[in-house]
């Protein structure tokens, strides 16, 4: 066994790095390393340079006009995005639509919407969770009634990341309410323009605005909006669920944040001397690397694992439970480390427009971080979920 | 980055695994603990067949070459079956202490015979107001008429009562560590033989005036060997908790799929099933830390201390974490010396007593750790 990037692929990391050094306005890698929100505009622009250079989608294979990466090649990449502070792909399109539809998705489907994805043309969003469906999501209940070539569509979806600047929405949607409740769902892509579809903001305890509720009152879609089969609609989402979930541990997220912190705490003073030198404080920083190490040699088992043929499982789970809990834990620490300047909150600089001293721009966004991390434990399943997952399918429990 | 395994470790891994399946079951093991040690045992011997005894061993001093992913193989398997072999203890370590220290005729009179399975040794490196600090050594030795003169007491030393003889670290008069190579029953010694809680062989070793030529000493300056020796210990004991923890982890799997209460198996409560698979994760990262060390062994000094030193704080937490959980997943009988789980958790739980626990190893990692 060994733990060392082959020569190629130090040579990739380093071609990344240059590429990121190059390419990335620096604009918006200030506001992403101050955690200000990005507007769509950012995105567009980055995902824009990416899309020049066939880097947009990282997990696409070539046939559909990806770069053929591996696994270990978009861990690399997505480890270099997250040190330079580029901001992460909006991953409703390209990692999440894609997918299922290259594997479900007619000719024609992938004909128009591949293309549409890879040139930014299409901002998707994701109609998964309801009012009444979160960790239980085969409870949905928004219905699609046949009428002859469309679904009529009514309901109501929740949680939808961005769906605010989104102008396609993929959605889980009940086709036939007496089946058992996973084989009565349908996948369908839906038009935001389509009449009957209201987007409404919900501001998060962090005071911003990333997720929205949405509407659909008589929303007409056409039958061939639908992916895969009807009653189909479980096994695409299952199967985007397990899909390329290696990146699940926020790995490179974790390690700017700790190396964030560590720097941090060593600026910072306490009674004269660098906070870090704190025992108390410096004892959790030493475990949050522990913690940090054996996550990062987890996640290469995994990706070793994908890279030589095997289905990343069950192991994502437990990929997502320890990387959400320490990039939790990392969060808290750097609040923490700001001590009183954890205070004072700034939405406009933060969500807005609004400027600040540098100073005060530093550690503005520190305490609404640590509260927007919640989410980590609770979205894409929550770590509870995880465990119950581990349980049935690699305890057999 | 490569985390397969050789044909020829999956060979071994196989090998070891049938091993252990077929000659330590529980009844066994009951058996040899309680067998008076007169020479080599049976699976001993099955040991030095298997080529088990030359493999950890360089080739210049006539062992198999093997790294140290070959050792967590060997350690790993020998964790889950508890084995109660000094395969650590009495070869491994002072074995490479000696290919590390001894020159051709310390290597042919106390080395070859180790690895053709002729004896066995020890390692007497702790004493009692040092803790786990292999270096704050208060046993003397000093050099008179060309003879050596050792006084101290040496601490906890595994495998004693088996070795023909000790390895012993002593204080030179330049304040340098030496290391002192004392046969069995040399006059001057005495033994005070016990067992660890843990089930393995150990006693204090009192140094009283034991005279000693100039042939039984193995190094006057072993600081880096001892670093070196200390650190392959680590690493090996990691792997061995890694097989200790995947016994303890299925053992109370089963249980739980089988024992019964409110009518149902245990294993349908989600507040067991939940703790179950805490177990399981704190399991898998430890593996990833052990890999870690095993793969370390090989690194520039003080980052290969570093890694190790992390592994080890990791484990030791997670070791006893996963004995906790096994003594309650199974109720009242995971209280009894006859519930077979017991020993897997009275093993987790020492493997922290074991070369420092993970208190000394943060503190190691807080000196090292970088700002940023």
């Amino acid at each position: 066994m060994n733990l060392t990037f082959s020569p190629e692929e130090q040579a990739f990391r380093a071609e990344v790095r240059h590429f990121l050094a190059e390419a990335l306005p620096s604009d918006i890698s200030e506001r992403v390393r101050l955690g200000r929100h990005l507007r769509a505009e950012d995105h567009l622009r980055w995902q824009n340079i990416l899309s020049e250079q066939g880097w947009l989608a990282s997990n696409w294979p070539k046939e559909h006009g990806g770069p053929g990466w591996g696994p270990v090649q978009r861990h690399i990449f997505d480890e270099e995005c997250a040190a330079a502070h580029a901001p992460t792909v909006v991953p409703f399109g390209v990692n999440m639509v894609a997918p299922v539809i290259m594997k479900f998705g007619s000719a024609e489907q992938q004909q128009y919407y591949l293309p549409r994805i890879l040139s930014n043309q299409d901002w998707w969003c994701q109609g998964y969770s309801e009012p009444g469906a979160g960790s239980d999501l085969a409870g949905l209940n928004t219905r699609a009634v046949r009428d002859s070539d469309h679904y009529v569509v009514n309901g109501q979806k929740t949680w939808t990341t961005l769906g605010q600047h989104a102008n396609m929405l993929f959605c889980l949607v009940r086709t036939d309410p007496d089946a058992k409740k996973q084989a009565g769902i349908s996948f369908l892509l839906i038009d935001m323009q389509t009449p009957g579809i209201t987007v409404r903001p919900i501001i998060t305890l962090d005071g911003a605005h990333e997720v929205n509720e949405i509407f659909l009152d008589n929303v007409r879609v056409p039958v061939e909006n639908r992916v895969g089969e009807e009653g189909q609609g479980w096994t695409c989402a299952k199967f985007l669920l397990t899909h390329e979930r290696t990146g699940i541990a926020g790995l490179g997220h974790a390690k700017q944040a700790l190396r964030h912190l560590k720097s941090l705490a060593s600026r910072i003073e306490h009674r004269g001397k660098p906070l870090l030198a704190l025992p108390s404080f410096r004892h959790r920083v030493v475990k949050a690397e522990l913690e940090l190490m054996a996550l990062e040699v987890t996640n290469l088992r995994v990706i070793a694992a994908a890279r030589d043929g095997g289905a990343p499982g069950a192991e994502s789970s437990l990929l997502k439970v320890r990387g959400s809990e320490l990039r939790q834990e990392l969060s808290e620490l750097t609040r923490r480390a700001l001590g009183p300047a954890a205070l004072p909150f700034f939405p406009d600089f933060l969500h807005g427009e609004g400027s600040l001293d540098d100073e005060r721009a530093q550690s503005a966004a520190a305490s609404a971080q640590y509260f927007n991390r919640r989410k980590l434990s609770i979205y894409g399943g929550a770590n509870e979920i995880q465990k119950s997952i581990v349980a049935k399918t690699i305890l057999n429990m | 980055m490569d985390f397969a395994l050789t044909d020829e470790q999956r060979m071994l891994e196989e090998t070891l695994t049938r091993l252990v399946t077929d000659q330590v079951s529980p009844e066994q093991r009951r058996a040899m603990l309680a067998a008076a040690p007169e020479g080599a045992s049976p699976l001993w011997r099955t040991f030095a067949e298997l080529g088990l005894l030359h493999m950890p061993f360089s080739e210049d001093v006539g062992g198999l070459g093997g790294d140290g992913t070959d050792l967590m193989i060997i350690m790993q398997a020998l964790g889950r079956g508890l084995v109660p072999e000094a395969y650590l203890a009495g070869l491994v370590l002072p074995g490479q202490l000696l290919a590390l220290t001894a020159n051709s005729g310390q290597q042919t009179e106390w080395l070859t015979p180790l690895l053709e399975g002729e004896h066995q040794l020890a390692f007497a490196w702790q004493e009692h107001n040092a803790r786990y600090d292999a270096l704050a050594i208060a046993t003397q030795a000093t050099q008179q008429d060309g003879q050596w003169q050792l006084t101290g007491k040496k601490d906890v030393v595994l495998n004693l009562e088996a070795a023909a003889a000790s390895l012993v670290t002593a204080r030179l008069d330049n304040a340098k560590l030496g290391l002192f190579i004392v046969p069995a029953n040399a006059p001057g010694t005495s033994t005070h033989l016990y067992r660890t809680i843990d089930d393995q062989p150990a006693g204090d070793l009192t140094l009283d005036n034991v005279t000693l030529p100039p042939a039984n000493c193995l190094s006057e300056d072993v600081s880096d060997a001892l670093a070196e020796v200390l650190a392959l210990g680590r690493a090996a004991l990691c792997a061995q908790a890694i097989g200790a923890m995947e016994e303890a982890c299925d053992q109370t799997l089963a249980y739980l799929k089988e024992r019964k209460q409110f009518g149902l198996p245990l294993s349908t409560f989600q507040a067991l099933q939940h703790r179950m698979v805490d177990m399981h994760l704190h399991l898998e990262q430890s593996r990833s830390m052990a890999i870690l060390a095993a793969t370390s062994l090989t690194l520039p000094a003080s980052e290969r201390d570093y890694k190790i030193a992390a592994a080890k704080a990791y484990c030791g937490e997670s070791a006893r974490f996963i004995a906790e959980q096994a003594i309650q997943l199974h109720g009242a009988m995971g209280m009894t010396e006859e519930c077979y789980v017991a020993s897997y958790a009275k093993h987790l739980v020492m493997f922290d007593h074991y070369f420092g626990d993970s208190d000394y190893h943060l503190e190691t990692v807080s000196e090292l750790l970088t700002a940023a």
